[in-house]
């Protein structure tokens, strides 16, 4: 057997890939679920925390400072962790599920508020007071005059970051989440083999890339000038 | 407080911080009358401006226009803005919109107009600054001078009782000052109550029905345009007429 054979034979074994597909499949599913949850929460807890913020009520606004901060210096695994095996001690146990979507979202929630936050107070004086002097409220100038204009400047590193963290879901695997990573690793130790693993990047790869090249094709699009 | 001025500004005092901006400003506008606003660069103008539709609060003072006590708490400040018309320096007008988006923001949002309804006082308010034809045109392909008369048709498309300029033509390049003062003349012919804050005096000499000279805080002296440019009873005035004579 050649070198080439030897390789294809333990990293592309089609007997076990095939065996193993349908476990790999099912790790999609719960891969995308988790993905979709906590970009869905995660953005919007952002977005709700950056509008508060603009509020400027000063003790507010300290909380969400703190909480902001907190998110983003903690690890997510250490948040994963915590959360499952913690947060029991105290009450409510959460499935590894529930813990790797709540903590990615909270820190998807701390990351996104900083973007939003950002592109709000980019937006210049002048555009406030134009709205204002016409007559329309803080919230009606939030929303058709200063929001639209942060969004375009948020995108670029909003889809950046949350590719990131959403990718963040095969730290499941250690809370026995069974995604992508978590099947993969199993059939793995189950097989003896590494085909399970390069099927679980290629899953990666068929999950990730689509949104790789659409953010980049969004970021584009949104690029516009003055 | 009775008035018979559309205008009827009283003892304004602003502080910023430690700063003293406005010194006890009295300011009293009659229906239809264009009042130029002159002064030095740190004057105050800016900020008397402001203060007439709240963008900055007054320390202290009274003002009413057009009836509505704009210092009391319980006036509907968004509501009483709408009577009054600002137009500034930058334009700031709203990037993502097109020109006739930008008209039409305020017609739907504040005065409740249906879209179809707003695009058409929209669409006739473009008409009179000369830019019916650039309605879909976004802020990025209007040069400075069509950036700024759509900035004043998002005013008068609302039918505002007051407009305040401040400095409309400063940020523009030479050749297109004259289509934005066209505009105003256009305007002022047409009634409306106007004060100007403007370093345009030859716009000023013909237009204007009073001048009024701000220094430090305070208005040290006002007129028709010609006592105020041929004969200044102050020697602050002087000084400053003349400086900028001889630009
Ligand atoms: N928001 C602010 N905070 C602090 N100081 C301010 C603020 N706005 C204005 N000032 C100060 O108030 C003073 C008057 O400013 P203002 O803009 O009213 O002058 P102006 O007469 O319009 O001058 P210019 O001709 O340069 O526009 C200046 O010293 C200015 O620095
Ligand atoms: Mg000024």
């Amino acid at each position: 057997m050649s070198g080439w054979d030897k390789f294809v034979e333990t990293f592309f074994n089609a007997k076990v890939m095939w065996k193993y597909l349908p476990d790999i499949l099912s790790g999609m599913v719960v891969t995308i679920e988790l993905a979709l949850l906590i970009v869905v929460t995660g953005l919007a807890a952002g977005l709700a925390l950056a509008l508060l913020r603009s509020l400027a009520i000063r003790p507010l606004n300290w909380l969400i400072i703190f909480v902001v901060d907190l998110f983003r210096s903690l690890p997510p695994l250490v948040i994963i962790v915590l959360m499952y095996f913690g947060l029991p001690y105290a009450g409510p146990a959460p499935s590894g599920f529930v813990s790797t979507w709540l903590s990615l979202a909270f820190v998807l929630m701390a990351f996104s508020e900083e973007i939003f936050w950002a592109g709000i107070t980019s937006i210049p004086k002048g555009q406030w007071e134009a709205s204002r002097s016409t007559g329309l409220s803080f919230g009606q100038t939030l929303f058709n005059v200063v929001l639209p204009q942060a969004f375009r400047l948020t995108i670029p590193p909003l889809t950046n970051r949350t590719i990131a963290i959403t990718k963040g879901t095969a730290l499941g695997t250690v809370v026995a989440v069974t995604e992508i990573l978590g099947q993969a690793s199993s059939a793995m130790s189950n097989s003896y083999n590494p085909s399970p693993l390069m099927m679980g990047a290629a899953a990666y790869v068929v999950l990730f890339l689509p949104v790789v090249v659409a953010a980049r094709w969004i970021e584009t699009k949104f690029a516009w000038k003055r | 407080m009775a008035t018979n001025h559309i205008v009827d500004a009283r003892a304004i005092h602003k502080h910023f911080g430690t700063l003293h901006v406005l010194k006890g400003v009295d300011l009293k506008v009659d229906e239809r009358e264009l009042v130029f606003i002159i002064g030095p660069s740190g004057s105050g103008k800016s900020t008397l401006l402001r203060c007439l539709n709240r963008l900055e609060d007054p320390s202290s003072g009274s003002i009413m226009v057009d009836g509505i006590d704009m210092l009391n708490p319980k006036t509907d400040i968004n509501h009483a803005r709408r009577r009054i018309g600002m137009v500034f320096q930058s334009f700031n007008l709203y990037p993502h919109m097109t020109a006739l988006g930008n008209v039409t923001l305020a017609l739907r949002n504040v005065a409740g107009k249906a879209r179809a309804e707003a695009e058409v006082l929209g669409r006739a308010a473009l008409e009179r600054v000369g830019l019916a034809d650039r309605a879909d045109h976004t802020p990025g392909q209007l040069s400075g001078g069509q950036q700024q008369r759509v900035a004043i048709a998002r005013s008068i498309a609302l039918e505002p009782r007051v407009m305040l300029f401040d400095e409309p033509t400063s940020a523009l390049d030479p050749e297109l000052v004259g289509s934005v003062l066209e505009v105003m003349r256009g305007l002022r012919e047409s009634g409306m109550t106007m004060i100007v804050v403007s370093h345009e005096m030859g716009f000023a000499r013909n237009a204007a029905d009073r001048v009024v000279f701000m220094d430090d805080g305070l208005i040290v002296e006002q007129g028709p345009p010609a006592a105020i440019f041929e004969n200044p009873t102050h020697e602050r005035t002087r000084a400053f007429i003349g400086q900028i004579q001889r630009h």
